[in-house]
């Protein structure tokens, strides 16, 4: 057998009495040239399955069962030393996080080499090596001499992989490697391990969460719950008929545009907990098609196919009679056509000043938010995207007047925010409210639940008692689907969905008329993140309610907004109705955001340069239809065809 | 009345010291995040055992700190006066250490005096040899006797500790007794359960620290058990005496420190900007400036206004305990800039996070946020730095007592009493107790504490024991 032969390996953590076994009895196969996509929400095990391979386990953590053949080696059998060799060399990992992979004080060329002499013996000759490698990854060859610091997170994660394919490696394990990336370099990163995978011959192991990037990436999917992988297959098979009810939910759960008027299916329940005793299937408590045997009796791997193995019982016992539930369908959220603007933002504009020197004199400044206009209408959404640096976070802020303004002007229901002293600004707060991303930095740990839903209305409505303010700390935790015993508890006993539920409660408590929504559901899983939509939609319909969506996925941006303005350098250079944009995009970087979304099979965008321009449009380096004007002049925002693109090759 | 009570100034600040670490006890008892790393610090061994030690070094010291002025002996009906001399507790406790003064040194346990003198002989000649201690195993009329009679006195002292000690586990068994619905199962369980086991270390080691003490003072009764200073004074007695000082220099330090390191090094990280760069300057001076010579020259203008106002001050004890008090402050002052940078790291750390962000966005008002969302979340970092600032000043106070600009030379402490033993160490043969008897309660003290230290550290690593 070639490749990577993987069986029935299980990973367990001392802790006491118990033995707890992150993974559980874990089979893969990796052909030669073949790509495997491991598949499957946070906390599954997939990353140690991993780790496991390399034998890098973290401290706590052993290997207690299981072998892995790798062309003819025992990689658990193998001792330490030998083990070595084989790491970075036949085997090799990339991981989420270029930065904290690659050696800061080391140029390129230095840690390439260092692969190259520890596994390829190659000293002297080994700058010719480096080139061809640098090449291959698609990196310029001067860059050979720079430091981590001076690359761009792209750059870096194929400074990375250059370093990992000196080894020659057999197969090469990657971990989330394009998550902490943005979209359009996850699109460029993925084609290029999809085309190295091809040209070197290797076996691929890619460890994702994301349906859309294992279907462009992989020969074969494994999907992983709970320890465990619950169905095994060829790609076409399970993008088209996935069996278990698992897989299927994690289909359903997935927003897009063709979902927009419905609610998102979702899963009830949580991941269950390390340590949780399964006496049958470790889905039953979750599934809707559970029955009797799921709850006694632990289902094998059935081959369903050949090359198709699914673990349930569904596959070899028929259950007539059930069939999928019908999602109640929500009608459409259409705002009010002819509401005045709840928000107005007119060439807002937030710039840092950069002080150099030791009077700290202002040199210059980092327009991080340079002349922006746009408006909410009242129980509207408008969804703003752009890749990470182009100022949507700090738009948000400085709408909030978290951070100052430089210039221009924000108009909440018909009073200007900027103006305001600092008592009436107080008050205003309560109109507008912030959820923000990390569902674990936005509630302080050393609160209670309830004190943190209460603190804004003390703040805000002084006019409410305290048993008021309790009785409406119960409705809110009602409303967001939270028992009204979480009051009492602090944050660190509820999981990131929930932590999310609270966050949004906590805005609501002041009953604002804008939320602005700063990627609430990017650090949670699809399932979560579907449960948080409907919320959002809910809340929407019944308290007509504006949101300003921040959001980088283009997909959650479809299912939920009304609109779509795209960021561009601190600018909007597209706005106008979502369908519209989504399905006819006009400025080139919105076609660009769009071509680089996972799931179409990896086509071929050309990549220019990742600089930008100090003068013209910012976006004329990379822009494929680049006019001589576009290095002159920065174009406005203007109106075509029902909305705004800010690009000279319109009007 | 027989006796006035007086409150000195570090008196009064320890009990405000004791007071708060009551409130703090009681706010931790009530809040479930707050109790758990403490209740890691119980189930460490190590933490219970050296907690145990502490709290009897903070006995001593608490009963060193109830002072009163005894009544002089005056004829009926006239007004009652009352002597210069400021007492404690555990003066009238340790009464017979602290009276039996022999005329200069003598070994741990000798019975003879360390000098030769002129002894008149019954016959009325003269002599030069060690004459007899007065009080120092003055019943033993036979030298040859000493070694059997030690050994005898321990004995019965092993027994009245072993008595106490059991005193004690009836005690816990009573107080148990309610909850585990009868006298005996409150036994077994105290004796059985796991979740006893932080008590069971307690008691053991209490119980130790009880036979222990029973035979020093059993033994201290008849015996100079670590000899006499130049004076005669007893050792033990003295070391004794030092553990107040050596306890008010690590905690009111503390106290006096922790104001100016909470306020500036939170509200440097918090606002920024311009107060960041005034509190910076401050501090970053005060560093530069030589800790030592700061502190010297703060203490001579402490002696100079106490010699120029004798009238503020009716006892030596409130000279003395001024310049203490003084030392306290100084040191409070020099010390706080490290705390303060760490607070003021962790601030700029925390003002970014998204809580922080949300309560701004509801409008909470600034010292709203220190105090309810910055202050409880740098409340470990303040409580791990207090804890192994102690030792640390404890043994700041030696140094300084050494070289002459600590506390008062008529204070008992450990840096006095290696400060006397200093000159004695050339003298042959050499006179070695007092420093060994300084070090020895200085070292337990200091590696109880930072082995104390250690596992409030540990219980608080927010890595051992997942989110707190």
């Amino acid at each position: 057998m070639n490749g990577l032969a993987l069986h029935d390996l299980r990973v367990e953590i001392a802790a006491g009495e118990r033995r707890l076994a992150p993974v559980d009895g874990v089979s893969l196969a990796i052909g030669p040239r073949e790509c495997v996509a491991l598949l499957g929400e946070s906390g599954c095990g997939k990353s140690l399955t991993a780790l496991a391979l390399m034998r890098l386990l973290p401290e706590g953590l052993a290997i207690t069962g299981g072998e892995a053949n790798l062309n003819g080696i025992d990689l658990f059998a193998l001792p330490e030393r030998a083990m070595q060799r084989v790491r970075g060399g036949r085997l090799a990992m990339i991981f989420q996080e270029p930065m904290l992979s690659l050696n800061p004080v080391l140029t390129i060329a230095q840690q390439i080499a260092e692969a190259l002499s520890v596994h390829r013996s190659l000293k002297g000759a080994a700058a010719a090596e480096i080139q061809r490698l640098l090449l291959a990854v698609g990196l310029p060859v001067d860059l050979a001499a720079s430091y981590p610091f001076q690359l761009s997170g792209g750059q870096r994660q194929r400074a990375l992989i250059a370093t990992m394919l000196a080894g020659e490696p057999q197969l090469l394990i990657a971990d989330e490697p394009t998550t902490a990336l943005d979209v359009t370099v996850q699109a460029q990163i993925l084609r290029l391990l999809k085309q190295l995978q091809v040209e070197q011959g290797m076996s691929l192991l890619l460890i994702t969460h994301d349906l859309d990037v294992a279907r462009d990436m992989a020969d074969r999917v494994a999907i992983m719950y709970a320890g465990e992988v619950v169905e095994w297959a060829a790609r076409e098979a399970l993008y088209e008929q996935p069996f278990h009810p698992y897989t299927q939910k994690l289909f359903s759960v997935l927003p897009s545009t063709r979902r927009r008027g419905e609610r998102l299916d979702h899963i009830p329940g949580n991941v269950p907990p390390l340590g949780t005793v399964f006496p049958g299937c470790r889905f039953q408590e979750r599934c809707a098609q559970a029955w009797d045997r799921c709850r006694h009796e632990a289902p094998a791997l059935y081959e369903l196919r050949p090359g198709h193995r699914v673990r349930c019982h569904l596959a070899v016992e028929a259950r007539p009679g059930l069939s999928r539930p019908n999602l109640p369908q929500s009608s459409e959220v259409e705002p009010p056509a002819d509401q005045p603007a709840l928000l107005q933002v007119q060439d807002l504009a937030v710039h840092f000043p950069i002080r150099r020197g030791l009077f700290r004199r202002t040199v210059g400044a980092v327009k991080a938010v340079d002349g922006v206009s746009f408006e909410i209408r009242t129980g509207e959404t408008l969804a703003l995207v752009g890749e990470s640096g182009c100022g949507k976070s700090t738009l948000a802020r400085g709408i909030l007047r978290l951070i100052e303004p430089t210039a221009g002007s924000v108009w909440l229901a018909g009073m200007e925010i900027g103006r305001l002293d600092s008592e009436a600004l107080r008050r205003k707060r309560a109109e507008m409210q912030i959820v923000f991303q990390d569902p674990f930095a936005s509630l302080n740990p050393r609160m209670r639940v309830g004190d943190v839903l209460e603190e804004g209305m003390q703040a805000l409505r002084p006019e409410l008692g305290r048993a008021e303010r309790k009785a409406l700390v119960v409705r809110l935790l009602g409303q967001v689907g939270l028992d009204a015993s979480a009051a009492l508890r602090y944050p660190h006993a509820f999981s990131g969905g929930q932590r999310q539920r609270i966050a949004i409660a906590r805005a609501l408590a002041v009953e604002p008329k804008l939320l602005i929504c700063d990627e609430p559901t990017s650090a949670l899983d699809v399932s979560v993140q579907a449960q948080i939509l409907n919320l959002l939609k809910d809340l929407q319909r019944e308290h007509g309610l504006a949101y300003l969506f921040i959001s980088h996925n283009l997909s959650v941006v479809a299912y939920l907004a009304h609109r779509v303005a795209v960021m561009y350098r601190g600018r909007i250079v597209e706005e106008g109705a979502a369908p519209s944009i989504l399905s006819q995009p006009l400025h080139p970087y919105t076609r660009l955001l769009l071509a680089s979304a996972p799931g179409q099979g990896l086509p071929q965008i050309a990549v220019f340069s990742e600089k930008f321009a100090q003068l013209g449009c910012p976006f004329a380096p990379r822009c494929g239809d680049v006019q001589p004007i576009c290095a002159e002049r920065n174009p406005s925002l203007d109106t075509w065809q029902g909305r705004r693109v800010a690009c000279h090759l319109y009007g | 009345m027989s006796f006035r009570p007086e409150i000195l100034w570090s008196d009064a600040l320890l009990f405000l010291l004791l007071a708060a670490v009551l409130a703090f006890v009681l706010h931790v008892r009530r809040h479930e995040h707050l109790r758990a790393p403490w209740l890691r610090v119980a189930q460490s061994r190590m933490g219970v055992v050296t907690a145990v030690i502490l709290a009897g070094y903070a006995a001593i010291g608490v009963l060193d700190s109830l002072h009163f002025r005894p009544a002089l002996p005056v004829a009926a009906r006239e007004p009652v006066q009352y002597g210069n001399e400021v007492l404690s507790v555990l003066d009238v406790l340790a009464e017979p250490l602290r009276l039996r003064v022999e005329t200069t040194y003598s070994e741990p346990f000798a019975l003879h005096l360390y000098a030769k003198e002129n002894l008149s002989l019954p016959d009325g000649g003269q002599m030069r040899d060690y004459p007899r201690l007065k009080y120092g195993g003055a019943h033993l009329a036979d030298t040859a006797g000493r070694a059997g009679d030690i050994a005898w006195r321990a004995a019965v002292g092993v027994l009245w500790g072993a008595g106490l000690a059991f005193g004690f586990w009836l005690l816990a068994a009573l107080s148990q007794a309610w909850r585990a619905r009868g006298f005996v199962p409150a036994i077994t369980q105290l004796l059985r359960a796991p979740e006893a086991a932080a008590w069971r270390t307690a008691l053991v080691t209490l119980s130790l620290l009880l036979v222990l003490g029973s035979v020093l003072g059993r033994l201290s009764l008849d015996y100079h058990i670590l000899g006499t200073d130049k004076v005669g004074q007893d050792v033990f007695y003295l070391s004794l005496k030092s553990i107040r000082t050596g306890l008010l220099i690590g905690t009111l330090t503390t106290l006096i420190m922790l104001p100016f390191a909470l306020f500036l090094g939170v509200a440097a990280g918090y606002y920024g900007g311009r107060v960041d760069d005034v509190i910076q300057y401050v501090y970053t001076t005060l560093n530069s400036i030589p800790g030592v010579l700061l502190i010297a020259a703060a203490v001579l203008v402490a002696q100079v206004y106490v010699e120029t106002h004798p009238e503020l001050f009716d006892t030596a004890a409130a000279r003395s305990d001024l310049r203490l008090v003084f030392l306290c402050g100084i040191l409070g002052v020099t010390s706080w800039t490290g705390l303060a940078r760490l607070l003021r790291g962790e601030t700029l750390k925390l003002r970014e996070l998204e809580y922080i962000q949300a309560a701004r966005a509801f409008g909470v008002a600034n010292l709203r946020i220190l105090s309810r969302h910055i202050l409880p979340n740098v409340s470990h970092l303040v409580l791990i730095t207090v804890v192994i600032d102690f030792s640390g000043l404890v043994l700041a106070e030696a140094v300084l007592s050494y070289v002459g600009v600590g506390v008062d030379p008529t204070m008992a402490s450990w840096g006095n009493m290696i400060n006397g033993a200093r000159l004695e160490l050339a003298r042959e043969p050499m006179v070695w107790w007092q420093l060994a008897a300084a070090f020895l309660f200085m070292f337990v003290l200091v590696l109880s504490a930072n082995l104390f230290a250690d596992s409030v550290r540990d219980a608080f690593d927010p890595r051992a024991g997942g989110r707190a």
